[in-house]
């Protein structure tokens, strides 16, 4: 597996600092401004980026992500024009680990091992698939292994001592866990304390946590690191920026920019 | 007793849904095994099939809506069930199951609303509390059902994201699911959706065909040649289909809506023009374009408009026990009127399909042949919508 992961989660324990995550859809509002728009999470500070493609029918997102969602195909941006766009991003930065997140239909409509090897030679980093949880990932991580790709698997609110150690097992790079139930969005704000979940993880060796859903301001970032998370995952807060801004393009990045960096500003320990 | 149900019909089903609602599907499943084997559970979801809901429904002979005298063709006649169709007979189980886990509240979605209605209604008489998704596109088109969820307490949500119809009721019934799993219970309304919905709702629908059966060998001292069901998602059809399934000489036909025709893009046929992919928690046939985006389905009917199928059907597809067919709209729309005007019977649209296939096949008929159809729901819903479209010359849109 790539080293990204892992070289990132070193440094920022040398520096005493979380890792701050956004969230964006590919794409969303299209193609040219999307890359703007990563290009700035990049500059703004982001430690690692989780990428969505865009699906018609996207079950584990609430509204701001769905509607980006929407954006972004009624874009036509396709997921070759997804890998097209990743590629580029790659090139402007090849340090920073890169994460997918995406549907199961896609993956199987493009097939496995196609869609991995691609990942692979372009540079992604890691591969959450929302809809195959851990009864179903056998094919899914044994595809990624081969193309050194990271499977992320979920930690869910919910789960079991046995769940947590099947998700500690099988998910490498890093883990997410869920702050709460549901689907994403900052209607719900995120529900800490999730102490109990991470040191369960710890104990069975899970790669380093990354807490998400409902994640909107740095205070939230804060306590997730206080919690004993390794850093925070922020989508919603980051794509509503984008919702907000569509019609003016300075302003959205320049908003991204600044918000990315005060989240980043809550990492520090 | 199994631990476990087969997730998997062959190559088809499984369980593809957000880590979240894994332990909620597993606890369901826990739930249904512990219930199959508790006799007082069984008695009460046979008390209320036979005293609340109706059951045993008749079989029928029809008089004058075979087009050849060599063909028979007997209704099924879940018409005849409360609510008006075969889906109160799984609602009914499922909302005891839900009783059972403890939980208060039921979510379902509806297409034709026929689903929605059963699930109000049994919510009034258990006590539970109902709220129901329904694309914004099928509230409009089957009013009556809308207004009969609010009569009986049911909150209804339209749902306007995408096509407004089905496939995106069953997206938000999901997502509210995976915030409300503690104490809601997502009452699914047909054979599809992720392990152990397929294989729950079969066992609660398969009453129908075990009934039919008998009957059949009744009236005629034989099995049927063929019998023939309506597909969307695939519940009357599993529920006809499953007590037939090792009799090899009867033949299972499926009949999936073929809207404008399958040479078109407005459709509903899954299984007769989709490729393999996952929608809605399953691996099974879809409608989807070559990167996998789910594409929208078409049906004159709103209980048919879907651009999934469950798993079951998709495996007795491929095995090759049942075969699946389609009916155009105005195949469907034929045989409504025909079965009102020869059998003063007015038939759901869904099962308008099912019926204009058992006409084509009486035609064709050369030897003495029986059809058992199943009749799966009566037409009171779609009476203004069909009103509608005859009066723009039979066309929908
Ligand atoms: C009368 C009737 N028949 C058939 C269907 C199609 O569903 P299924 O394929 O699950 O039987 C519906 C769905 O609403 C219906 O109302």
């Amino acid at each position: 597996m790539s080293k990204r992961y892992s070289q990132l989660f070193a440094n920022l324990a040398e520096k005493n600092q979380g890792a701050f995550v956004p969230f964006v859809t590919i794409g969303d509002p299209n193609l040219e401004l999307s890359f703007e728009i990563i290009k700035t999470l990049i500059d703004a500070g982001a430690d690692a980026l989780e990428l969505g493609i865009p699906y018609s029918d996207p079950v584990a997102d609430g509204p701001t992500i769905q509607k980006a969602n929407i954006r972004a195909l009624e874009s036509d941006v396709s997921p070759s024009d997804c890998f097209d766009l990743l590629k580029k991003v790659r090139e402007y930065n090849s340090d920073i680990p890169i994460g997918l997140l995406l549907y199961s239909n896609l993956v199987f409509a493009k097939g496995l091992d196609a869609f991995y090897q691609s990942c692979q030679q372009i540079g992604i980093d890691s591969v959450l698939v929302a809809d195959v949880p851990t009864r179903e990932s056998k094919v899914f991580c044994s595809v990624a292994k081969q193309y050194d790709i990271a499977p992320i698997f979920i930690a869910p609110p919910n789960g079991n001592e046995d769940k947590l150690k099947q998700v500690a097992e099988l998910g490498q790079g890093y883990t997410y866990l869920l702050s709460r139930a549901g689907v994403t969005g900052t209607e719900t704000e995120a529900n800490m304390p999730v102490e109990g979940i991470i040191n369960s993880l710890k104990s069975f060796n899970a790669p380093p946590s990354l807490l998400g859903f409902g994640i909107s301001k740095p205070e939230h970032v804060k306590v997730a690191i206080e919690s004993g998370a390794d850093g925070a995952i922020s989508g919603s807060a980051v794509v509503k920026i984008i919702e907000d801004n569509l019609d003016n393009p300075t302003k959205l990045l320049a908003q991204l920019g600044e918000f990315i960096s005060s989240m980043k500003a809550a990492t520090q320990r | 007793m199994k631990q476990h149900l087969d997730a998997y019909f062959g190559e088809f089903g499984g369980m593809f849904v957000p880590e979240l609602l894994v332990p909620a599907l597993e606890q369901l499943e826990q739930e249904f095994i512990k219930s199959q084997n508790d006799p007082e559970f069984q008695k009460e979801f046979q008390q209320l099939l036979n005293e609340y809901a109706g059951r045993p429904t008749p079989l029928t002979l029809t008089r004058n809506f075979s087009p050849n005298p060599l063909a028979k063709i007997y209704l099924k006649r879940e018409d005849l069930l409360h609510g008006g169709a075969h889906k109160t007979n799984q609602v009914l189980g499922q909302a005891l199951l839900t009783k059972r886990m403890g939980k208060k509240r039921v979510i379902a979605e509806t297409g034709a609303g026929q689903h929605g209605v059963a699930t109000a209604l049994a919510c009034a008489l258990l006590g539970l509390e109902c709220k129901i998704y329904m694309g914004a596109k099928d509230c409009e088109r089957q009013q009556p059902n809308v207004f009969r969820m609010k009569l009986m307490g049911a909150e209804v949500i339209p749902v306007d994201a995408g096509s407004g119809t089905l496939k995106d009721a069953v997206n938000e019934a999901l997502r509210d699911w995976s915030a409300s799993y503690d104490d809601s219970h997502y009452l699914l309304g047909t054979a599809a959706g992720p392990h152990p919905f397929p294989t729950i709702v079969r066992e609660f629908q398969k009453m129908i065909g075990e009934e039919a059966k008998q009957q059949i060998i009744k009236a005629e001292g034989k099995l049927p040649d063929y019998v023939v069901a309506c597909v969307g998602g695939g519940s009357n059809a599993i529920g006809m289909f499953n007590d037939f399934i090792e009799e090899e000489s009867v033949k299972l036909v499926g009949v999936e809506p073929g809207g404008h025709g399958l040479s078109t893009l407005k459709h509903g046929a899954t299984i007769c023009k989709g490729t393999k992919g996952v929608l809605h928690g399953a691996m099974t046939y879809i409608m989807q374009d070559e990167d996998g985006q789910i594409e929208e389905s078409y049906s004159v009917s709103a209980g048919l408009d879907y651009p999934g199928v469950g798993p079951q059907h998709a495996y007795l597809h491929d095995t090759g026990r049942a075969e699946y067919v389609a009916a155009n709209d105005d195949d469907a729309l034929d045989a409504f009127q025909r079965l009102c005007r020869c059998e003063g019977i007015i038939p759901a649209l869904e099962s308008s399909h099912a019926l204009a296939y058992a006409l084509k096949l009486a035609e064709a008929a050369t030897e003495e042949t029986v059809i058992v159809v199943n009749l799966s729901g009566r037409g009171d819903k779609d009476l203004a919508h069909v009103h509608r479209v005859l009066e723009q010359g039979g066309h929908y849109e």
